[in-house]
C-alpha cells in the first residue's frame, strides 16, 4: 500500500464513522435514557446504564400523565393507521391494476393527477383539507383522519408499476379467451400475485401516516383523541422541562419524555427491521418523502 | 429502483393488452374506490381552498384581494425569509453530503456498507414530532451528550442554542438526521444502475476516485440530485412540525408564526379567518404543485407510459 491509499482509507474511515456517530449516538442515547433519572442523565455519563428500576419508574410517571392518556394515544395511532391501511389497499391496488392494464377514457390524465399529487408534500393539503371537514362538519370525527390517510397515491403508481411489469400479457389474454370475465382474470391473476406489492403499499402508508403529526394535529381537539404524535407533542408542552413558567404538576421530565418517544416509534422501528433488507438495497425509492 | 427501473418493454406490452382488451369499461371499476378518494380529498380541497381564497365571508370574489392582505402581514415576509433560508442551507447540505455518502458507501465491502446504509437510514423512523422532541434534549446544554461541545461555541443554555439566527441550522440537522439515510439509499440504488463497464473503462483510462465521481458518477446522477432537490424544496417550503415544537419549548423567544405554514394555521385557528388561511394554503400548495410539475414532466424519471 503507498502513502496515498493508505490517507485515502483513512479519509473514509473517518468520514464513515463521524456520520456513524452522527445518526446512531443519538438513538443510542435515546434507548438508555429511560433507565435512569433526570437528575442521572444531567449529572452522569451520557451513555451510562442506570438500571431497568428506571425504567419501571419513567413508565410509571408517564401513565400517570392524564390517567393513562399514553395508552389511549397508541390505541388511536393504530386505529387510524389501521382503518386507513385497509382502505388504501382495497382501492390502490384494483386501481393500480386498472391503470396498467385496462385501457378507459381518462386513464392518462388519471395517471398523470395521480403522479402529480403523490410528489406534491402532503402538508400542503392540510389546511385545504380541513377547511372542506369543517365545511362538512367532519372536522373532530377520526374520519376527518382516516379518511385523509386513506388516499395514497404513491401506492397506486406502485402498484401500476408492478401490475406493468410482471404480469405477462399472453396470460390476461389466455384467461380471457378461456371465457374469464374481467374481474375473474383480477381475482385469478392478479390478486395471487399482488401480496409482494400490497406488503410494499402497507410498508410506506403505515410509516407516513403513523408518523404525521400535522393532519390529525389539526383536525382532532380532543386529547383522548389524539394519535401518538400529536400526544408527545402534548408531553412536550406539558413537561417542566420546557415549560418552568406555568405550575406544572407532572412527572414528565427527560426519562418519561424518552420512554414516550420510544415507545411511539416501537411499530415503526419494528417495521424498519424486518424490511431491513429490501430498505438498504435501494428497492424503495419513495421512502423519503 | 422502484421508479427508475421499470422494463421498457412493458409499455409496449401494455398498450397490446389494451388493444386485445374488448372490456374496457371494467377500468372504471377497478379505478372507482381511488378515484372517489381523489376526488375528495385531493381535487375538492384544493379548488374549495382556491375559492376561499379569492372570495370573502359574504361569497363574494374579491380577486387577489386575500393573497395582497395576506402578505401584507407582518408576519407573512420574516416567515418567508425564514423558511428560504432554512432552505438555502437545507439543500446545499443535503446535496453534498448525500452524494458524498452514497458514492463513500458504494463499492465497497458489501457487508459494511450495507449495514452503514441501514444505520443511517434507521433514524428515519423517528420522523416528525419524534425527532424533534429528541433534539430539543439533546441540545440543551445540561443533559446534552455534546454539552462540552455547546458550551465551546458559548451556548450554555437552551435559549441560547435555539436562539432564532440558528434555526435554521438546526432544522437542517434534524431533517438530515432523519431524512439523509433514505435518499443515500436512492443515490446507492442509482449508482449500481450505472453500468459497470464504463466505471471500469474509465479507469483503465487512468481516472482515480475522485475522477471518476466527478466526471462519471455524479453527472449519472443527475436527474437523482434534480429530482432529491425539487422533492426536499417542495417539502421544506411546508415546514410546520419543527418551528411548532421549538416555539412551544422556547419561552416565547420564537414566535409562533416563524414559517409560512404556521402563519397560515394562526389565520384559521386563531383568528377564524378561513379567506386568509386559505390565501396563504394556496400559496403553499402552488410551490408544492409546481415542483412536482417540474418533476413529473420534466425529469423523465415517472413511466406515464
Amino acid at each position: 500500500m503507498t502513502a496515498k491509499s493508505i490517507g485515502a482509507r483513512l479519509a473514509w474511515l473517518i468520514t464513515a464513522g463521524l456520520f456513524l456517530f452522527f445518526f446512531v449516538l443519538p438513538v443510542i442515547w435515546l434507548l438508555l435514557a429511560p433507565t435512569k433519572s433526570d437528575a442521572e442523565i444531567i449529572r452522569n455519563n451520557p451513555f451510562a446504564f442506570g438500571s431497568l428500576d428506571g425504567v419501571v419508574t419513567a413508565w410509571r410517571n408517564l401513565y400517570a400523565f392524564q390517567d393513562g392518556v399514553i395508552v389511549t394515544w397508541l390505541r388511536n395511532s393504530a386505529v387510524y393507521t389501521g382503518l386507513a391501511l385497509l382502505i388504501t389497499i382495497a382501492t390502490s391496488i384494483p386501481a393500480g391494476y386498472g391503470l396498467a392494464l385496462t385501457q378507459f377514457v381518462g386513464r392518462k390524465t388519471l395517471l398523470t393527477v395521480t403522479l402529480l399529487t403523490m410528489i406534491m408534500p402532503n402538508a400542503a393539503l392540510v389546511l385545504p383539507l380541513y377547511l372542506e371537514m369543517d365545511a362538512l362538519g367532519l372536522d373532530g370525527t377520526i374520519w376527518s383522519v382516516v379518511l385523509p390517510f386513506s388516499f395514497f397515491p404513491f401506492g397506486v403508481y406502485l402498484t401500476y408499476i408492478y401490475f406493468s411489469s410482471t404480469i405477462p400479457q399472453d396470460l390476461l389474454a389466455a384467461a380471457r379467451l378461456d371465457g374469464c370475465s374481467e374481474w375473474q382474470v383480477f381475482r385469478s391473476i392478479a390478486l395471487p400475485l399482488a401480496r409482494p406489492i400490497v406488503a410494499l403499499v402497507g410498508f410506506f402508508g403505515f410509516v407516513g401516516n403513523w408518523n404525521n403529526f400535522f393532519l390529525p394535529f389539526v383536525m382532532l381537539p380532543d386529547s383522548a383523541q389524539y394519535p401518538a404524535q400529536v400526544g408527545l407533542n402534548n408531553l412536550l408542552t406539558s413537561s417542566a422541562v420546557f415549560n418552568t413558567s406555568s405550575g406544572v404538576d407532572n412527572a414528565i421530565m427527560r426519562p418519561e419524555l424518552a420512554l414516550a418517544t420510544l415507545v411511539t416509534v416501537v411499530p415503526v422501528l419494528l417495521v424498519f427491521l424486518f424490511s431491513q433488507r429490501a430498505l438498504v438495497s435501494g428497492m424503495l425509492a419513495g421512502a423519503t418523502k | 429502483m422502484s421508479q427508475a427501473t421499470v422494463p421498457r418493454a412493458a409499455g409496449a406490452r401494455r398498450a397490446a393488452a389494451r388493444v386485445a382488451n374488448p372490456a374496457g369499461r371494467m377500468g372504471y371499476v377497478f379505478v372507482a374506490g381511488y378515484f372517489v378518494l381523489l376526488l375528495a380529498f385531493g381535487v375538492v380541497p384544493t379548488a374549495y381552498a382556491l375559492w376561499l381564497s379569492i372570495s370573502n365571508s359574504r361569497g363574494q370574489l374579491v380577486g387577489l384581494g386575500q393573497f395582497t392582505r395576506t402578505f401584507a402581514d407582518y408576519r407573512f415576509l420574516p416567515a418567508f425569509g425564514h423558511v428560504l433560508m432554512y432552505l438555502v442551507i437545507w439543500l446545499v447540505t443535503l446535496m453534498v453530503l448525500v452524494v458524498l455518502l452514497a458514492i463513500m458507501l458504494h463499492g465497497r465491502m458489501p457487508r459494511t456498507s450495507s449495514a452503514l446504509r441501514f444505520v443511517y437510514y434507521l433514524p428515519g423512523a423517528l420522523a416528525g414530532v419524534a425527532s424533534v422532541l429528541l433534539w430539543l434534549i439533546l441540545l440543551d446544554p445540561a443533559a446534552s451528550p455534546v454539552g462540552w461541545l455547546l458550551e465551546a461555541f458559548g451556548w450554555d443554555t437552551l435559549a441560547k442554542v435555539i436562539a432564532p439566527d440558528h434555526l435554521p441550522v438546526l432544522f437542517t440537522v434534524i431533517a438530515f438526521w432523519t431524512g439523509a439515510g433514505g435518499w443515500i439509499v436512492i443515490m446507492y440504488g442509482a449508482l449500481n444502475n450505472i453500468p459497470h463497464e464504463v466505471i471500469e473503462a474509465a479507469r483503465i483510462d487512468g481516472a482515480n476516485v475522485l475522477q471518476i465521481a466527478l466526471r462519471v458518477q455524479i453527472p449519472m446522477l443527475r436527474k437523482w440530485i434534480a429530482y432529491m432537490l425539487i422533492l426536499a424544496f417542495a417539502t421544506g417550503t411546508q415546514l410546520f412540525v419543527e418551528p411548532q415544537l421549538v416555539s412551544t419549548a422556547s419561552w416565547g423567544m420564537i414566535p409562533d408564526g416563524w414559517s409560512v405554514a404556521q402563519v397560515s394555521y394562526l389565520y384559521a385557528f386563531q383568528a377564524g379567518d378561513f379567506h386568509g388561511a386559505a390565501a396563504l394554503a394556496v400559496d403553499l400548495v402552488v410551490v408544492g404543485l409546481a415542483c412536482a410539475a417540474v418533476v413529473v414532466f420534466r425529469t423523465g424519471l415517472f413511466e406515464k407510459d
